[in-house]
């Protein structure tokens, strides 16, 4: 009995691990800031990205997703390095990739060079990676900085009637993008930005930046994250800094929001806009918070899921939906896969997406209240929301193309 | 002092101008063509005390690297993560205290444990194999960012200040006169000039300690010569453990430090072993006076540099680093 018993075990693990060698896997390459000034904010998209996996699952069809995380810092050569490795040694089929805006612009270009291969961005938010000369592989499911501003400079003008603002950034293409929307609208409606200040990414230092900020400005845009918003913050308080505070999409985030220390108080009440608002009454953005809070203890979260998290909880959505609409199939290089990628509309959290012909999103954008909850988190509440905000901005693509591209000094501050 | 003026009337001359701009600089109220010119004077203050309290950090770090080559020959190349080290200790300890000056103490004591337990397991066995020492210092810093990456996670954390620090004082120094020609006073942080004066006291004590009593005659014996001390009868490998502790404990206080006006986190560890290379470098390994003068040229020059030139900012500290290795290869203030 015992020996029959033994024999039908052996032979039905021998039947099991059958058909797990049969079942057909596909790999996925994703890659994230797990390093340096934005490890926070990485980490924070690799749980929205597990999130979106607890959600969806791994199966499409009969086959297995399989995923092979990589870590990078910001940097674009950090960024294709990772990517490589995943591509060659990993040899996976799809990537999830990148986290941060010069990433981006560089992964946007690798891309090119493996055209067989799909592209999903994670969550990088630089204005010329899908704008200019875009790879026919490469997918943006979440919003471009100046997206995620729009809203911010008419609210500000008209609401708040700030006249007068100065802007203080890091110096590289994502924060370009942010600037790029606020400059556009703050000064569309009439208003003036005085000052733009740059600072490298990874500053720790801000003391001297903090004394040159000009007094006679309404409000002073921060436009920083990770690290660098940390350092600002708690240095500008030492300074006894009263200005009013604008914030761009990952400054008022609860990567910055929920940090340890009370720096982040002078955060309350500071307006911002952004690609999602923590106190959204939606349905399907509430039901998110919650998958999010119930998938990790609170001690190994934040409140509520960040920007990042979102982003990449979105665009997971969308590579495993569009998957599992082509069923799995990845033949004649992906053609079916990229075709139903660009047509996917998908129902984030964060509001309806769907893609331009450039594949770059269309969707929603928030603006933002920080307020404190009582018991001493702060969290952005939502003032206003506009639906349907596209790449151009609303302008007239060749109005917007004689704007030129985000840069340290464009947009000029007048009404295009 | 004479004999410099002496030997190099010329040069003399330069720095007593430079001293005599600089004095006017901080002084007179600027007349409206040069705050055209360059910006207000207010910015100009602001950077130039950032600097210095900058600098001030970068002593602390820098100094007990200093002194553990000086003595031992040995380039701990871990000493950035001692520094972050006594930051999250400091952290701990005010979080769960409440009190800014006992983290202090704490993250010494405990850094400087540390220290003497790389002494006495690591570098005892490897005495004189500067490259093997150098290479496993190495190996323990990426060990050591991983533990702590393992215990304290990727967020950022700040020791909190006491409240008597938050906020800016006015200093005696006219930045404007206002048209009603009442003037302005420069206002700072205060917490960093009290880290500033924290820093000149330590460096103080530091060379007093040093060349005003009986251990410190033995440390500064062992700087020139290790084994003719070691053959007077002097116990060495004692001296040795003491100068570590010390060397450790002051990268924990500096931790502490850097906790509270910037932030911990991961990836602090290598940027301030890069400043500290970088400040000794330039200062001279081995010497305390040289580590002070580099750390002060560093702080100022990336202060300086992020008001006046926010794109090069970062080039200039390697410049001057290259400039000195060009002119002056063993440091401003080497001895030898």
């Amino acid at each position: 009995m015992l020996k029959g018993s033994l024999g039908l075990i052996a032979l039905s693990s021998l039947l099991l691990s059958g058909t797990a060698f049969a079942q057909e896997k596909i790999k996925v390459g994703v890659t994230a800031t797990l390093e340096g000034t934005y490890t926070v904010l990485g980490e924070d998209g690799i749980r929205g990205f597990q999130t979106a996996l607890n959600v969806l699952g791994k199966k499409v069809g009969d086959k297995e997703l399989e995923f092979v995380i990589a870590s990078t810092d910001a940097t674009p050569d950090s960024a294709v390095r990772a990517v490589r490795k995943l591509i060659e040694q990993d040899k996976v089929q799809i990537l999830l990739s990148p986290l941060s805006g010069d990433e981006g612009i560089a992964v946007k270009n690798f891309a090119k060079t493996h055209p067989e291969l799909t592209f999903i961005n994670a969550a990088s938010g630089a204005q010329e990676t899908t704008y200019v000369d875009p790879a026919p592989n490469f997918f943006r499911y979440n919003m471009d900085g100046a997206q995620w501003q729009v809203g911010l400079g008419k609210y500000a003008y008209d609401e708040k009637k700030y006249r007068k603002i100065a802007t203080v950034g890091e110096d590289y293409s994502f924060i370009y993008t942010q600037v790029f929307g606020l400059v556009l609208e703050f000064c569309g409606a009439g208003g003036q930005v005085t000052n733009r200040q740059w600072v490298p990414l990874g500053t720790k230092d801000f003391a001297s930046v903090i004394a040159a900020l000009p007094d006679d400005v309404d409000a002073i845009y921060l436009g920083l994250g990770g690290a660098d918003a940390v350092n600002f913050l708690n240095q500008y308080q030492q300074a006894g800094g009263k200005a009013h505070l604008m914030g761009g999409s990952i400054m008022i985030d609860q990567t910055i929001l929920s940090s340890k220390g009370n720096a982040k108080n002078a955060l309350i009440g500071t307006l911002a806009a952004s690609g999602q608002a923590d106190t959204w009454e939606n349905p399907s953005w509430q039901k998110f918070v919650k998958d999010y809070q119930d998938a990790f203890p609170p001690n190994k979260r934040f409140p509520s899921p960040s920007l990042l998290a979102t982003n990449y909880y979105g665009s997971t959505m969308a590579l495993i939906l569009a998957l599992r609409q082509v069923n799995g199939d990845l033949s004649n290089n992906q053609a079916k896969y990229k075709e139903a990628l660009a047509k996917i509309e998908i129902d984030a959290p964060n509001g309806k997406i769907k893609l331009d012909s450039n594949r770059q999103a269309i969707g929603t954008n928030f603006v933002t209240e920080v307020v404190d909850d009582g018991k001493g988190a702060l969290f952005s509440k939502v003032v206003k929301v506009i639906p349907d905000v596209n790449q151009t901005l609303g302008y007239d693509p060749a109005v917007f193309a004689k704007i030129g591209l985000p840069s340290r000094t464009v947009p000029e501050c007048k009404k295009y | 002092m004479s004999r410099f003026v002496e030997r190099h009337p010329a040069w003399a001359l330069i720095v007593v101008i430079a001293i005599a701009v600089a004095l006017w600089l901080i002084f007179a109220v600027w007349p409206q063509g040069l705050e055209d010119a360059v910006g207000r004077k207010r910015v100009f203050l602001n950077a130039l005390f950032n600097g210095i309290t900058l600098g001030g950090l970068y002593f602390l770090v820098a100094s007990g690297f200093t002194l553990i080559f000086g003595l031992m020959r040995n380039v701990n190349l871990a000493h950035g993560s001692l520094y972050l080290f006594g930051g999250y200790v400091g952290y701990a300890i005010s979080a769960a205290t409440g009190s800014w000056v006992l983290s202090f103490v704490v993250a010494f004591i405990l850094t400087a444990l540390v220290g003497v337990l790389l002494q006495v397991i690591v570098f005892r066995r490897m005495e004189g194999q500067d490259l093997r020492q150098t290479m496993v210092t190495i190996g323990l810093s990426i060990v050591f960012a991983d533990l702590m990456l393992w215990a304290c996670g990727g967020d950022f954390y700040q020791v909190q200040t006491p409240n008597w620090l938050i906020g800016p004082v006015e200093l005696p120094l006219v930045t404007a006169v206002k048209s009603s020609g009442e003037p302005v006073y420069l206002r700072y942080p205060l917490v960093r000039l009290v880290i500033f004066a924290a820093s000149v006291v330590i460096g103080v004590a530091m060379w007093l300690a040093l060349n005003r009593t009986r251990i410190g005659m033995i440390i500064r014996a062992g700087v020139d010569d290790r084994d003719m001390l070691a053959a007077t009868g002097v116990r060495i490998q004692l001296v040795f453990v003491v100068v570590f502790a010390l060397g450790a404990g002051l990268a924990g206080v500096a931790g502490v430090v850097g906790g509270t006006f910037q932030s911990l986190s991961p990836g602090e560890d290598i940027r301030f072993l890069l400043a500290s290379l970088v400040v000794v470098i330039v200062g001279g390994m081995g010497s305390i006076p040289g580590a002070a003068l580099g750390a002060l040229i560093i702080g100022l020059a990336e202060q300086l540099g992020s008001v006046y030139i926010p794109t090069y900012a970062i080039v200039v500290t390697f410049l001057i680093m290259v400039l000195v290795l060009a002119i002056r290869p063993q440091g401003l203030l080497a001895r030898r």
